[in-house]
């Protein structure tokens, strides 16, 4: 798999015949991949055809004839109607005006919405601050224990003359995040520890404890676990002692995904050369020191794409908790929607509602992509 | 076998024993790759173990720092017996340097970061000490000039050489090679092989799995022949090579030889 490096000194002394003309450039390309046959020439004027059109469609119902207003009554309840006769023509963005902050921010009192708004930004720019690879250090666990207490403090209030809010009241956008970020933070760790039980070859009560967990979680739907979470633990605990939905709910997800995560690590684990084991034990290394140094960081680096295509599908697990009455922004949506005067316009809301999960989800794989092209730089075997 | 090591002792070559097997057995489930192996090795002496493919010579040098478990019989390096006892496993294998046949080094650290890395975490040697040590080994092996590369970037024979420096960056006192010149071009393996030959000349303890015979000559005390996990025949090269005792080892030696 090395690449053959063509240095001047091994040109023949003949010199380097150009390439045929027609073989480069952006005709050509057109020429090899869209047209090199009637069939090919066919397909690609068809389909071009029925993109184009969609596309001219889309534009037309989303932009052109799309209404971004309404008038509101005396009361402030909005006049649709302007909306319902346009409904087959054009988008109503009015609806996303009007709800958007019941649908980022849930039944979290008006007046204080900053707050999640604020754990919006927080949780964004943590995101941001992570991905740099130039604050992989120590100091950066201390940042995430700080932004993340920063956040329940705002969110939940009652200190520094905040007042405070139940989670009750708790929903939208920072519920997903929360449910996300705890759920992928905590899962990840734990995935690891289970992962490396599962392979463990001098524990095997360990190993069989892990295999267990594994099986167990994998083996049920997630909607059983949150619903295990949410009615069946609290029968198992004492009178009084009361873990709060959210809580729970974020217990349950953790455990969900640390199962998956697992599996992913595993196979990393064992893709790896039995060499790099036997290397790191030749050398003296300790268990942990050959764990953390050596195979860790190659195996993980392997797992990059399955890795971040399971954080995605957790990112969008946590919809699944408005089963249990957790608000997550998926369920704002819905509920944005059972006001009388906006009911028929969903399409609007969910295509709003779409943008914001593509926006984290297309960061996740467009980062886990540049994170594989630098990890590899370098040391190609 | 006695006599070689008493020939070598008179001269004031090797001195006491530093790994003893004592009728070593092990299984590969009811496979018995490893029969009745009982040998000694003296501190600086040099110990080449030849032998057709199959015939359990690197399964006993990788029990010599634990890499295969035996099953029957006594290893003893360096004064401590292998046994389940982890620390006593962790000293043995601090004063063991192994070479593998695939070099196996680690392809996300740098050259000069693999030569550190077991100095730092297991001898806690401070990081500055550490490169110093890891500088003068890969200056020793003459590829100074690679230390900020990756092992993906370097050559089969600068691999092994920068593997010969890990394990040298331990302070070894014995030195395991496993067949270190197979993986490797033929242009290649005289630049590994140099590499061994001026280790042997500074007084190293060496036990090696090779197929070279003229480095075998060259350098080997003692050479032993192992054939279907039993040691066949031992001695010094020119009595092994040029009057072999055995049809198993004449038979070895006519293919070997017929390969050069």
């Amino acid at each position: 798999m090395s690449e053959t490096v063509v240095t001047a000194s091994s040109i023949p002394a003949g010199g380097n015949k150009a390439p045929p003309a027609g073989m480069v450039g952006p005709w050509a390309w057109l020429k090899a991949n869209l047209f090199n046959s009637w069939l090919s020439t066919a397909t690609t004027l068809l389909l071009g055809y029925l993109i184009l059109r969609a596309a001219v469609g889309f534009i037309d119902w989303a932009f052109i004839h799309a209404i971004w207003t309404v008038p509101y009554s005396a009361k402030g309840v909005p006049d649709t109607s302007s909306c319902q006769n346009a409904k087959e023509v054009g988008a109503c963005w009015a609806v996303i005006g009007d709800k958007y902050r019941l649908i980022l921010f849930g039944r979290y009192p008006y007046e204080e919405q900053w707050r999640p708004a604020l754990c919006v930004v927080l949780f964004i720019g943590l995101y941001i601050v992570s991905a740099m690879r130039r604050f992989w250090r120590k100091e950066l666990a201390l940042i995430w224990i700080v932004t993340l207490s920063a956040i329940f403090i705002l969110m939940g209030g009652g200190l520094f003359g905040l007042k405070e809010v139940q989670n009750d009241y708790w929903g939208g956008l920072p519920i997903t995040l929360i449910l996300a970020t705890f759920g992928i933070a905590c899962a990840f760790p734990l995935s690891i520890l289970v992962a490396l039980g599962r392979r463990s070859t001098k524990l095997p009560a360990v190993k069989l404890l892990c295999v267990l967990y594994v099986e167990l979680i994998r083996g049920v739907p997630l909607i059983s676990v949150l619903f295990m979470a949410s009615v069946m633990f609290p029968l198992f605990m004492p009178a009084g002692v009361n873990i709060d939905k959210l809580l729970r709910a974020q217990i349950a997800v953790i455990l969900f995904a640390a199962a998956y995560l697992a599996e992913v690590v595993r196979g990393g684990l064992q893709s790896l050369p039995k060499g790099q084991y036997e290397a790191a034990d030749a050398l003296g290394l300790s268990y942990w020191h050959k764990t953390g140094l050596i195979i860790l960081p190659q195996a993980l680096k392997l797992v990059i794409p399955p890795l971040v295509n399971t954080f995605i599908g957790f990112f969008k697990d946590t919809s699944l908790v408005l089963i249990i009455g957790l608000f997550d922004l998926l369920t704002m949506g819905k509920v944005a929607l059972s006001d009388p005067p906006w009911q028929s316009f969903s399409t609007e809301v969910y295509i709003a509602l779409a943008i914001i999960y593509i926006g984290f989800c297309f960061a996740m794989s467009n980062y886990s992509r540049g994170l594989e092209r630098e990890l590899g730089r370098g040391e190609r075997r | 076998m006695n006599q070689t090591m008493s020939a070598a002792n008179a001269i004031g070559l090797v001195g006491a024993p530093v790994i003893t097997l004592d009728k070593v057995n092990k299984w590969y489930g009811a496979m018995h790759v490893l029969r009745d192996v009982s040998m000694t090795v003296g501190a600086r002496e040099r110990v080449v173990v030849c032998g057709p493919s199959g015939s359990g010579k690197s399964t006993m040098i990788r029990c010599i720092n634990r890499l295969e478990v035996h099953q029957e019989g006594k290893i003893v390096v360096d004064g401590t017996e292998l046994t389940d006892d982890l620390r006593a496993l962790d000293t043995i294998r601090r004063e063991v340097g192994m070479v593998f046949q695939s070099f196996n080094l680690f392809p996300h650290l740098t050259i000069l970061e693999n030569c550190t890395l077991a100095p730092i975490w297991v001898r806690k040697m401070p990081k500055a000490e550490a490169e110093e040590l890891a500088m003068s080994y890969l200056r020793r092996v003459k590829i100074p000039e690679q230390a900020l590369k990756y092992p993906g970037q370097l050559s089969g024979g600068q691999q092994q050489r920068v593997a010969i420096a890990r394990a040298l960056c331990m302070k070894p006192k014995i030195m395991l090679f496993d067949e270190p010149t197979s993986a490797l071009d033929p242009e290649m393996i005289k630049e590994v092989l140099d590499t061994m030959i001026e280790l042997a000349e500074d007084g190293m303890t060496m036990v090696c799995v090779t197929h070279e015979m003229g480095f075998a000559r060259q350098v080997a005390h003692r050479v032993v022949f192992m054939d279907r996990g039993e040691i066949v025949e031992s001695g010094t090269p020119e009595s092994m090579f040029e009057n072999p005792q055995t049809e198993r080892l004449k038979l070895f030696l006519s293919q070997i030889l017929r390969g050069h």
